[in-house]
């Protein structure tokens, strides 16, 4: 028997025969956010209840729209990519990538090898400290708090690094067509070998500390199960759609844009494809990451850093689509160019907003406190769902 | 109320009381994170990341509600679909109440100043006491706007703050 079919008899007008009212079993609407710590940010979910279990649940989203598709068409290509550092706030750099990569196509420009490396270290890096973060954060929604603080202190790291070798904590703006604006500065390279190896420690510490929690695998185990066929009919992508125990990873099966080819790593993939699957893959992910970025160190070439470029920048006519892997999933951009300074069009497909999409069917028939773990391990950011 | 109202609590036998008063409120904010966006970020680090701890402030940071917060930090962007919820939970703190808002896009709408679906300025909606700029600010600069918060509460006349006297925001770093 369950909770839907339960014995008429329990539910006798007489139930509460000293008001002599028949109790009211209806329908409980929560509504969660537009403000809440579990959302990241501006995402409403209103949830339709029966008890504690969900019957419906419907995200409400827009709070967080700030209209970038329509801001690109008054940009010149340089100032988008100012824009769209801004998208997914927490790798930045990973989404300035797939955009330059576009207009480096349609110009006919191709970057050199040195430059193509330091866009994958930082990207990589990118990578690790947005997965830090959720590796602390998804502690904190099953209630536990160390996780978060050791998250944040782990993620200033990677911070400092990208600081230090572009300028910016959070928004680098540092891809330019046909490169990079600068190259590595002194002792940065040896300063990030002795980083990546602390990352690989800190791995370990998540790896003990939560995963192999019993009330961490208690909350998260066979909760929110994605099925591979139903994930990548929504469009789900990233660690999400590798946690159902699909191998498809941009980096490896997509467009060569970086190179991911010339390193030795490896796709992690889980076959349960619920919530501790997703943060299994992505612990994963963050240490192979930290090696990725070591192996990279190693092989990096010398060379100038920037291509041949005219000093004002007019893309030829024509369209192209580019994705690449971000750290949340497929992140790409169709750009159309009628020769100006400026895209005439730029369509983004973000990885979140096809991620959420699942959501109503996901969250249908689990119980209250799951909803915020299952909200916290599908780990979307606002910008990315609303663009 | 009535005393901290009338100025009684700033002259006379009753002004240690007042400066008490004020000593005290000025150590013990209790913030109401509005995080909106990249911001929201910043500000999560600069408040419960080790690194930069504001707790050794007095400011802390997790009332449950608006109800029981005297500070509440708009950090992010903004959008003419938020703005409504913004004003409404303002409205729901008791006074005396501070707003800090952080970044480009809640002063003045930032890189979206010509966005069709940004509000450019949130002090359009509430008034605003410290504006921090930056695109995101750093934590320090975080920092640095409860600090003169804290400055500014310790010398303050609650009654002219009741009646809007001599008011006039804080910009950081200017």
């Amino acid at each position: 028997m369950t909770a839907f079919d339960v014995d008429p008899k329990l539910y006798s007008p007489l139930a509460d025969s000293h008001l002599n009212v028949e109790l009211d079993t209806g329908d409980m609407v929560l509504n969660i956010g537009p403000q809440h710590p579990a959302t990241h940010g501006t995402f409403r979910l209103v949830v339709r209840l029966d008890g504690e279990r969900v019957i419906k649940a419907d995200p409400v989203i827009g709070y967080m729209h700030r209209g970038y598709e329509k801001l690109t068409e008054y940009r010149t290509y340089p100032q988008v990519t100012t824009l769209i550092n801004r998208i997914d706030w927490l790798s930045s750099f990973a989404n300035e990538v797939p955009f330059i990569a576009a207009a480096e196509q349609l110009m006919g420009i191709e970057a050199p090898p040195r430059a193509l490396y330091i866009r994958t270290i930082l990207t990589e890096m990118a990578r690790i400290s947005t997965f830090l973060l959720f590796l602390g954060e998804m502690g904190l929604q099953v209630g536990a708090i160390t996780p978060a603080f050791l998250g944040f202190r782990d993620r200033e790291y990677p911070l400092n690094l990208i600081e230090s070798a572009t300028g910016g904590r959070f928004h680098p703006n540092f891809n330019r067509i046909g490169g990079i604006k600068d190259d590595l500065p002194w002792g940065w390279i040896a300063e990030c070998r002795n980083t990546m190896r602390k990352m690989l420690d800190s791995c370990d510490i998540f790896e003990d500390l939560v995963l192999g929690n019993p009330i961490f695998q208690a909350r998260t185990r066979g909760i929110g199960i994605i099925p591979a066929e139903l994930g990548a009919a929504y469009g789900v992508s990233g660690s999400n759609i590798r946690a159902s125990g699909v191998d498809w990873d941009l980096r490896r099966d997509g467009e060569p844009l970086l190179p991911y080819n010339e390193i030795d790593w490896k796709v992690w993939t889980h076959q349960d494809g619920d919530s501790y699957a997703r943060y299994w893959v992505r612990l994963q992910e963050t240490r192979e990451s930290a090696r990725m970025i070591l192996h990279l160190l190693d092989q990096m070439p010398s060379g100038p850093i920037m291509a041949k470029v005219p000093r004002i920048i007019k893309v030829p006519q024509g369209e192209t689509y580019v994705a690449a892997e971000n750290p949340l999933g497929e992140m790409g951009y169709y750009i159309i160019s009628k020769g100006a300074t400026g895209p005439f069009r730029v369509k983004i497909r973000t990885a979140s907003f096809s991620n959420v999409s699942i959501m109503p069917w996901l969250l249908q028939g689990i119980y209250v406190p799951d909803v915020i773990t299952v909200l916290a391990s599908l780990y979307f950011i606002l910008g990315d769902i609303d663009k | 109320m009535g005393l901290m109202t009338s100025g009684a609590l700033r002259k006379g036998p009753l002004k240690p009381v007042g400066e008490l008063l004020n000593y005290s409120r000025k150590y013990s904010l209790w913030m109401f994170q509005w995080g909106l966006a990249c911001c929201a970020i910043e500000m999560g680090v600069a408040l419960a990341g080790p690194r930069y701890d504001v707790m050794r402030l007095g400011v802390i940071p997790f009332p449950a509600s608006p109800r029981q917060a005297d500070l509440i930090v708009i950090s992010g962007t903004v959008t003419d679909k938020m703005a409504p919820a913004i004003r409404r939970l303002y409205e729901q703190m008791p006074d005396p109440k501070y707003v800090i808002s952080m970044g480009s896009c809640a002063n003045c709408g930032g890189p979206y100043w010509d966005s069709y679906s940004v509000t450019k300025g949130i002090d359009q909606v509430i008034p605003v006491d410290v504006y921090v700029p930056g695109c995101p600010p750093r934590p320090e600069a975080f920092i640095q706007a409860i600090v003169m918060l804290q400055e500014r509460i310790q010398h303050e006349d609650p009654a002219d703050r009741w009646q809007g006297k001599g008011w006039e925001p804080i910009v950081v770093g200017q």
